[in-house]
């Protein structure tokens, strides 16, 4: 193997095609492993010309039953059970069924190697553009973006997994289903809170990880023990100091991580399992910050090394034909008021912001040299290389979205404020509105607007051992009232009371919820 | 180097643990939902799927999030006509999406369907009998250790010497040998005939005729050395006998259904009838490997028929219960003896007899039938108690717990009988 392509290599753009091949490749429309061997490694050496850096590719081909069942399990190959999956699983493939809905064409696990689901369905020409889509695109985003290198451990993830489910087996088999069943149901309430946002984990691999459970579940409980000591301390005095000590003495965000450290009453196993589904939840944190990012770099790359292809005389137009048809739906973005409209579509919006950062370095214009002094102009590959490493889907937005774009796109920025009447229309494509709509559109993709912030607040120490959980309202934006079933999830994973206060900027409660003590 | 893994073999119906667990949580739904398929089902597709319903807000999992209200700042793409500082009248449904009210509309709609889903034919019929029990089933003459008995399945490949097949294994043997030597064996035959022509007296002989009879000879010692070398009898040829085990249904059931085709069983009662039959019909298979059915129908004649002169014939005329039950007998005692076969009987009808006969048919099921059966039940299906209904009352009381009656009116009510009739000893009904 060649060693590696640094970007610097690239400044002049892609190495040259070595030599043109004599004839296409076959496209018919059922595909063979032959066929996909040849397919892949002619995307391979395109990809590796233009210095896409991947994990290996592992491709395994899956009937649609098995995509259905991948797509249940939050898109894992093996998952623990849960009634949940069942439920998805169900309503995908009733959805499948009737045709209300594409199976997605491809699955791709950010694991290493990096594993790629082509459907056994699919013509030719759509596993060549799953192939360049998923084992190239995705694939040289989970290893290059900073959110997957510092959260996610591709090599363990599998791993983990696969240990995980046969933990919850277990459990199922020595504490009975329905236990299990509604302490995960718990956990899962609990999910979106249950990830670290600023503290950087320690990456382990699976022996580290079990290696470590014994010791940390003896050790847990004992802290656990030390918390809850009743026995009182000798003088008075201390008392008092005891009696003003905050716990957490720092509110904390990590609402799982505090009940699987702090639960008076968990049993090991159940702090397992929440450190499980807690782990789980981390896996998938960058997936859920950098869609846009994610999405669109992987369009990106399927478009433009299947065009290259076609350019280098590898593909018939009867298969240009047939994935560009699919790429052109997946990129379809529906107008505001148009039937279908559901937001921005992020494929159609990170594609296109590759594409208009490509062409401000190849092309740039003088409103470009204005925007973005540094990149127009400068050599591309690096520049989208810099631009896929370096950011998720907030700052991404924040840094690149062009003015072009935005008038491409008529991108226009509402304000829905509950105290006035009326929508206001803040700003729209307009020299006057640039600023406003890009940072507005950044704060859309900020999970911490998306996701109601909420905080371990305080515990009462030494009275009915009560939990209080603290919502930080973001512009006033109250919590929906399901937040009182998940409250009963956090009593029963706490043990005692848990009370929730929802706090308006000013830092003045609004609105109070209160579950008892869950009966024991 | 980069690998294709062919996975479409393993791990089918990897979910099927999920979904289990998911028709175990939401049990009463679904246990509701097939209660109302077999009240309302014709007889013949009672063996089929049925859709559940499950409210949304059921299947829902909680989880924090924003409620309306507040201030929001949201980016749109496909800008027609607004500018900055227009305001917009805030779309109906509440949490403004922005332009437009109908994409809102149309998603509020459908965030109250219920949810939805299939059960299969199997996990319908699971449901359906979940806590019936056979009343004294004896479990060990259940399948759970089943018997086998081995029988030829043709021919393998492979196998023990013991079952080594000579006949097809020679036979295989010759069939190569022919295979593999013909071509050999046809230019070995015309080298001979040349070689014969060169050796005549009549060619001359020269150098050119003596190099190719040296040329042909030793031709043919090598081709008589390559036939010779093909086996006599290869691994391949070699032919087993299969026997394969099947197992033997060590418990037989066969199912009595007695019927009262008079007169005055119109066709909504014959329809409840059949529901009664067919259900237990369904349900002793769930429990037998081999059910026998005999169907007698009566009026003041009893005679056995088949299904469809069972169900779908009309007879008028009085009705006396008793001959249904002599029928019955004869045949329990000409073909199924009661020690190798589980008798059930079911026996339906409106409580009509003729009033003389309601008491030998007392005297008959007390004495002759209930001794061999394991099950009898009665169902009555009009509401007016009769002799018949009295004197059968009169047995329930003495006979203990392997006879049962019932009255059912209407089709929801046959379920219900059903259940009562068989339900699981010690399981609330």
């Amino acid at each position: 193997m060649t060693p590696r392509l640094q970007m610097k290599d690239l400044a002049a753009g892609p190495l040259p095609l070595a030599h043109r091949p004599e004839q296409h490749l076959p496209s018919p429309s059922d595909w063979s492993f032959e066929l996909i061997e040849q397919y892949h490694s002619v995307i391979r050496t395109t990809a590796e010309r233009f210095g896409l850096d991947t994990y290996p590719n592992q491709l395994e081909i899956i009937t649609a039953e098995q995509m259905m069942d991948a797509y249940a399990s939050v898109g894992m190959p093996v998952n623990y059970r849960h009634w949940s999956y069942g439920k998805e699983f169900i309503s995908t493939e009733k959805n499948y069924k009737r045709g209300a809905m594409g199976l997605a064409y491809e699955i791709v696990i950010n694991s290493n190697p990096c594993i790629s689901y082509l459907m056994e369905e699919n013509t030719m020409a759509m596993q060549a553009l799953v192939i360049a889509h998923a084992a190239y695109g995705h694939n040289s985003f989970f290893k290059g973006n900073y959110l997957f290198r510092m959260w996610t451990d591709a090599a363990s993830i599998i791993d983990y997994l696969v240990y995980a489910k046969n933990y919850v087996a277990a459990c199922e088999e020595k504490h009975g289903l329905e236990m299990v069943e509604t302490f995960l149901d718990s956990c899962h309430a609990l999910m979106n809170q249950g990830v670290d946002r600023y503290r950087r984990p320690s990456k382990r691999t699976l022996a580290q990880e079990l290696a470590e459970r014994k010791e940390r579940e003896a050790y847990a409980q004992q802290q656990v023990n030390d918390l809850w000591r009743t026995l009182p301390r000798r003088a008075d005095k201390a008392e008092e100091q005891q009696e003003a000590r905050r716990f957490p003495e720092e509110p904390q965000e990590n609402l799982l991580y505090f009940v699987e450290k702090n639960a008076p009453l968990l049993e090991p196993w159940q702090r397992e399992i929440v450190r499980i589904v807690r782990k789980i939840a981390q896996y998938f944190y960058p997936q859920r910050q950098s869609q846009v990012m994610n999405e669109g770099w992987a369009t990106f790359w399927h478009h433009r090394l299947l065009n290259t292809l076609y350019d280098d005389g590898w593909l018939t137009d009867g298969v240009m034909i047939e994935w560009l048809k699919s790429h052109t739906n997946v990129v379809y973005q529906p107008k505001v008021g148009d039937r279908g409209y559901s937001g921005l579509n992020p494929y159609a919006l990170g594609f296109a912001m590759y594409s208009d950062i490509e062409r401000i370095c190849r092309h740039p214009t003088d409103e470009d040299r204005q925007w973005f002094p540094d990149l127009a102009g400068s050599p591309w590959l690096p520049a989208l290389d810099h631009a896929m490493r370096n950011y998720k889907d907030e700052s991404f937005v924040g840094q690149f979205l062009s003015p072009k774009l935005m008038r491409d796109l008529r991108l226009f920025a509402i304000v829905d404020d509950d105290k006035k009447n009326d929508i206001e229309v803040a700003a729209i494509h307009d020299e006057s509105g640039y600023r406003r709509v890009r940072e507005a559109l950044s704060h859309q993709y900020d999970l911490g607007s998306r996701e109601p912030n909420i905080q371990v607040w305080n515990v009462n120490l030494r009275g009915d051992r009560s939990l209080t959980l603290r919502h930080f309202q973001h512009n006033d934006r109250p919590l929906d009232d399901s937040a009182q079933q998940v409250l009963k999830h956090a009593a029963r994973l706490w043990g005692f009371a848990v009370h929730l206060e929802s706090a308006n900027g000013k830092g003045d409660v609004t609105k109070r919820w209160t579950v008892p003590a869950p009966a024991h | 180097m980069q690998q294709i893994i062919d996975r479409r073999l393993a791990g089918k119906n990897k979910s099927i643990g999920n979904r289990e667990r998911f028709l175990r949580r939401y049990k009463e739904q679904v246990k509701e939902a097939v209660r109302r398929a077999i009240d309302g089902r014709g007889i013949r597709d009672l063996q089929r799927g049925e859709d559940v319903h499950i409210p949304k807000k059921d299947v829902s999992e909680p989880v924090f999030h924003h409620g309306s209200g507040g201030k929001r700042e949201m980016v749109h793409p496909g800008n027609k006509e607004y500018v900055a500082g227009d305001r917009i009248q805030r779309p109906k449904g509440g949490q403004g999406g922005g332009g437009s009210g109908s994409g809102q509309a149309s998603d509020s709609g459908e965030g109250e369907d219920d949810f939805v889903f299939s059960l299969s034919k199997e996990e319908f019929m699971q449901v359906f009998f979940e806590d019936l029990a056979l009343p004294h089933l004896i479990r060990t003459q259940l399948a759970e250790t089943p018997e086998w008995k081995s029988h030829r399945a043709g021919f393998t490949s492979d196998g023990t010497p013991n079952n080594l097949h000579v006949v097809r294994s020679m036979r295989g043997a010759l069939g190569r040998r022919i295979a593999l030597g013909t071509e050999k064996r046809r230019e070995l035959h015309e080298l001979e005939q040349r070689l014969a022509l060169l050796k005549s007296p009549q060619t001359s002989v020269d150098d050119a005729v003596r190099r190719e009879i040296d040329e042909v000879e030793t031709r043919i010692a090598e081709l008589r050395r390559r036939i010779g070398a093909i086996p006599f009898l290869d691994p391949i040829d070699l032919r087993f006998r299969s026997r394969v085990k099947t197992p033997v249904p060590t418990s037989k059931a066969v199912m009595f259904c007695l019927m009262d085709v008079s007169g005055s069983m119109d066709e909504q009662r014959k329809e409840l009838s059949k529901r009664f039959f067919i259900l237990l019909y369904l349900f002793l298979t769930k429990h037998y490997e081999k059910i026998d059915i005999v169907y007698i129908r009566h009026h003041t004649q009893a005679q056995e028929v088949d299904e469809q002169g069972f169900f779908h014939s009309t007879e008028t005329g009085g009705t006396v219960v008793s001959s249904a039950l002599v029928l019955m007998e004869e045949i329990i005692r000409a073909r199924y003896p009661s020690d190798q076969w589980n008798i059930y009987g079911a026996q339906a009808s409106d409580g009509d007899n003729w009033h003389h006969d309601s008491g030998r048919c007392r005297e008959l099921l007390e004495q002759k039938i209930l001794p061999l059966v394991r099950y009898y039940a009665y169902v009555q299906v009009a509401e007016p108690e009769q002799n018949l209904w009295e004197e059968y009352a009169r047995l329930a009381e003495t006979s203990g717990t392997h006879f049962a009656m019932r009255k059912a009116t209407e089709a929801s009510q046959i379920y219900p009988v059903f259940r009562d009739l068989f339900k699981k000893e010690g399981a609330p009904a």
